[in-house]
This record gives C-alpha cells, sequence and structure tokens, in this order.
C-alpha cells in the first residue's frame, strides 16, 4: 500500500545542510494501522509530508499504491496537529469542503456529512464556526473533512498532541471506533507511547537526527480495543521495551541540541 | 480591560476645543476679522445648506448638497476604480512569485511620489475635467489597497493551502476560497486607508484640476475672504470622511463575523 524505499531528505538551513532523514524504509500494508515514534526533531513529520504530497525527497521514492506521489490528493488526507479548519466556514461547510470543491452533486454529500458529524460526536454544531469550538471539537471537525473523502490512507501529524489528557483519551477511542467503521490505512506520527501502542498494529520508533527507523515493533492485542487495554500487563511490558528505546533517543537528542 | 467611558464623556474634548476656539475669537486672542466663531461658522453653514430667505446674495447659498454629491461621486468613483483594479493586481502579487517580479517593483517606486505631485502631470493629460480628479483619487487610494492585499494573501496560513489542496483544490479554488477570505480582513485595512486618501485627493484635485465640488468651494471661499465658509467645508469633509470609514468598517464587520468571534473566544 505505501511503499517508502531508501528515503534520504536534506535540509538547507542556512549555511549548513541538515539531514532530518537517513535511508528510510518502510512498508504499510492496505488496512494496516502504522505509528510512527519518535522525539520531536527526528523528522517524522517530514515523512508523513512526503506521503502526503506536501514535500519531496532528497532521495528515494515514497509510493502509494504503485504510483510515485508527486502532489497531495484526496486520497492520502491529513489530519494536521492544529486542526487547520477554514475559519470563515461553519463545521458543515468545512466538512464538505471537500466534496463540493470536486464537483459532487449536494444533495449525496450532505446526507453524508450528516452521517460523519454525528459519528464524529458534532450533531447540533453544523452550523457553529471553529472559533466557537474546543480544541478536541475543532480536530473533530479536522477528522471529520478527511473522512468524508473517503481517503486510501489516512495521515495524522500527532492530531491529539495539543489537547488535554482527558479530551486526548476521549479522541483516541474515537478514532479507534472510526477506524473500526471505516477501515482505512492509516500512518500516525506521535511522540506519545501509550498512545502509539494503543492505537497501531505496528509501532516504528525513530532515532533522533538524522531519522532513521530503529525499530518496528508489532502490537499484538485483539481488537476491538479500548482505553482499559492500557491497564494490561502485556501492555505495560510493551512500554517498557518502546520507553528504553525511546529514551536512548531523547538523551541522544538532547546532547544533540546542546551541543549545537 | 479599561471601562467603557459612558457616552457623555466622549464629548468633553470637543466641547473644550469648541470653547477655547469660541473665546479665542471673543477676547480677541486671534486677528480679528480672520478667524470666525463657531457661532459664524454654523450660521454660514446652515445658509450654504439650506439657502437663506432674506436673499442676501451669497454665490453659497443653498449650494451644500450640490457640492458634496460632486465630491461624493468623484470619491466613489475614484476608490470604486482603484478597488477594482488592487484588489485582483494584490491577490496575483501575493500569490505568484513571477507576478510579484513583473509588477511589484514599479508599484514600490511609484508609491513614494505624492498624489500632489502627479498633479500637473494630471492636468496636462485629463485636463480640467472629471478625469483628471478620478486619475488623483484613484492612484491614491490605489497604493494602500494593493499593498495590503498583497501582505494579506503572503500571510495566509500554509497548513490551509495544503488542506485545501489534499481536500482536491486546484489553483483557482484556492485562489478563491481560502487565499481571498483569508486576505479579507487585509484587503478591509487597505479600504479604510484607501477611502482616507480618496477624500484627501479630492479635495487637492478639485481646488486645482476642476470648477466643482467641496475642494472648488473651499480654495474658492479662501480667495473671497469668506474664512466661515472654508471651515464649515473642512467639517463636511471630515464627516463626509467619517462616514464612508464607518460604512466601510461596517461591511467588514458583516463580513467578517468569524473574526469577531475569534477575538472572543
Amino acid at each position: 500500500m505505501i511503499e517508502i524505499r531508501g528515503v534520504w531528505k536534506e535540509f538547507a538551513k542556512g549555511e549548513r545542510r541538515v539531514m532530518a532523514l537517513q535511508d528510510i524504509d518502510l512498508d504499510v500494508a492496505q488496512r494496516e494501522f502504522v505509528a510512527i515514534l519518535g522525539p520531536s526533531g527526528c523528522g517524522k513529520s517530514t515523512l508523513l509530508n512526503m506521503v502526503a504530497g506536501f514535500d519531496h525527497p532528497t532521495r528515494g521514492s515514497v509510493k502509494v499504491e504503485g504510483e510515485e506521489i508527486v502532489h497531495p490528493s484526496p486520497r492520502r488526507c491529513v489530519v494536521f496537529q492544529e486542526p487547520a479548519l477554514f475559519p470563515w466556514l461553519t463545521v458543515m461547510d468545512n466538512v464538505v469542503f471537500g466534496p463540493k470543491t470536486r464537483g459532487q452533486p449536494a444533495a449525496e454529500y450532505r446526507s453524508r456529512a450528516a452521517q460523519i458529524i454525528e459519528q464524529v460526536g458534532l450533531r447540533g454544531f453544523e452550523a457553529s464556526y471553529p472559533a466557537e469550538l474546543s480544541g478536541g471539537m475543532r480536530q473533530r471537525v479536522g477528522i471529520a473533512r478527511v473522512l468524508i473523502m473517503e481517503p486510501r490512507v489516512l495521515l495524522m501529524d500527532e492530531p491529539f498532541g495539543s489537547l488535554d489528557a482527558q479530551t486526548r483519551s476521549l479522541m483516541q477511542e474515537l478514532l479507534l471506533e472510526l477506524w473500526q467503521r471505516h477501515q482505512q490505512t492509516v500512518l500516525f506520527i506521535t511522540h506519545d507511547i501509550e498512545e502509539a501502542l494503543l492505537l497501531a498494529d505496528r509501532v516504528c520508533v525513530m532515532t533522533a537526527r538524522p531519522g532513521r527507523i530503529k525499530k518496528s515493533i508489532r502490537v499484538p492485542m485483539p481488537r476491538p480495543r479500548s482505553i482499559d487495554l492500557t491497564l494490561s500487563p502485556e501492555f505495560n511490558a510493551l512500554r517498557r521495551e518502546v520507553l528504553d528505546l525511546i529514551r536512548e533517543e531523547s538523551v541522544r537528542a538532547a546532547m544533540e541540541t546542546e551541543r549545537a | 480591560m479599561l471601562k467603557r467611558l459612558p457616552a457623555p464623556w466622549l464629548l468633553v474634548l470637543p466641547a473644550l476645543l469648541v470653547a477655547l476656539w469660541h473665546f479665542a475669537v471673543e477676547l480677541h486672542w486671534v486677528t480679528e476679522g480672520i478667524i470666525p466663531s463657531p457661532a459664524q461658522v454654523m450660521r454660514s453653514w446652515h445658509t450654504w445648506i439650506f439657502g437663506s430667505s432674506t436673499a442676501m446674495l451669497s454665490p453659497y447659498s443653498g449650494t451644500w448638497v450640490d457640492n458634496v454629491a460632486y465630491s461624493s461621486r468623484r470619491v466613489l468613483q475614484g476608490f470604486g476604480l482603484a478597488a477594482l483594479v488592487a484588489i485582483p493586481l494584490g491577490l496575483v502579487i501575493g500569490w505568484s512569485r513571477l507576478a510579484a517580479r513583473l509588477v511589484d517593483p514599479t508599484i514600490q517606486l511609484l508609491r513614494p511620489v505624492p498624489i500632489t505631485a502627479w498633479l500637473p502631470f494630471a492636468i496636462a493629460v485629463f485636463g480640467i475635467y472629471d478625469a483628471s480628479a478620478l486619475f488623483l483619487i484613484g492612484l491614491g487610494a490605489f497604493y494602500p489597497i494593493v499593498v495590503n492585499t498583497t501582505h494579506g494573501v503572503r500571510d495566509t496560513n500554509l497548513l490551509l493551502l495544503r488542506a485545501a489542496r489534499m481536500l482536491g483544490a486546484g489553483n483557482g479554488t484556492v485562489l478563491a476560497k481560502v487565499v481571498f477570505p483569508s486576505a479579507l480582513p487585509s484587503i478591509f485595512t487597505g479600504l479604510r486607508l484607501g477611502i482616507g486618501i480618496a477624500w484627501t485627493a479630492v479635495i487637492v484635485a478639485e481646488m486645482i484640476a476642476v470648477k466643482s465640488g467641496l475642494g472648488y468651494v473651499l480654495w474658492d471661499a479662501y480667495y473671497v475672504g469668506r474664512m466661515d465658509i472654508c471651515v464649515a467645508t473642512m467639517f463636511s469633509v471630515g464627516l463626509l470622511g467619517f462616514v464612508s470609514d464607518r460604512l466601510i468598517v461596517w461591511a467588514g464587520r458583516i463580513l467578517l463575523r468569524w473574526r469577531a468571534l475569534e477575538a472572543h473566544g
């Protein structure tokens, strides 16, 4: 489904050239939920941007369904950390922005939008503007406007990173439920170990800059999952393992920053 | 937050200024016969607007509405023309690097030339006609609108552009449905600055380049020593400028309802 082969990414930072990603290989199967976990600044968002088509690798190739990625496309939709809603549009108009832009008949997308708004728990807020919503509700709109496109790949760039803990766990449960229903291929970027293990089939741990994939860990817990899973001993054993991997990288990243 | 002052307080400073003016004239602090008193100005203004039954042969009697109409029409036409050209041009300059390279340096080079400096040129090219006035008004209003529109476009949030692209929007849709609404607050700032300059330009143009309107009356009254009419004209222009600015702010409030929500949130 997603094939990332030998991807390198270099940025020019003033005079210096910074290596953001180094030799990334990653395959994501159809309907697989893969989380990319890494310390901040490890280039994980850069990787996601390449799959989205917002950015291009310096070397290597990124393919989805066998096709090299050139432009952004509704088949690969992103839920951003900042919800990035159109502030001048109501919830309903934000959700139907995609279908409307693509010239679909209103009669068809209106009913689908109502259904999806219901699924993300925003019924009654169709006519509200983003500024009138809480952070969690805005992110629900961000998810709804992407789900309505029925993308082949769902890309999530730390979507719950700026929410408070309470809201975050609610949103994680919502996402599990939606994923169960829509069965998309998901690439989920996060720096939260628990979140990655709770949601994903597989967690790829990245190294500090330059970002490489240090280890790919399968999460064998059965689905459907709920937040209670995080209390089980198997889950905690996995968390321990990932924590050790991450800690090494965080220490390295901190030392790098001090040296720079 | 400061507490809002009750309405009567807003009138304290204007009342003091008028009182100062009144006593300056009454107590002969200023040269007699040159500066009219507030009461005198109000009387002349009244006659200028409504005419006079005592039929004092004043050339200004009852001509206020006509002159206001002349000036307002010129401002409206010049300003409208400026907005019609400047908003699309600003969108293009802000959007396309090529357009910016082609057009922006010329605009930045011409912009420091004061509108008054264009007067001889305008009269030479367009003559003592309306076209001269419209040219000056339009040119004056054009700069702030184009500059602010460009700025607004460049300020568009990158994530919103990405979101629109991934939802399937092409260049035209992105420009119309994302860049334009996102630049609208800036565009309104440009329009407000533009209407202010339009009123300045209309007075300058009418003083020299045409033979009607408030600017013409102002200069004419000065020549025949009617300082009372001069002052009444100043107040008239101030009032019209204020009203037109309020109209733009009001239109902006309606179009930018979502922004008010953001400010309160």
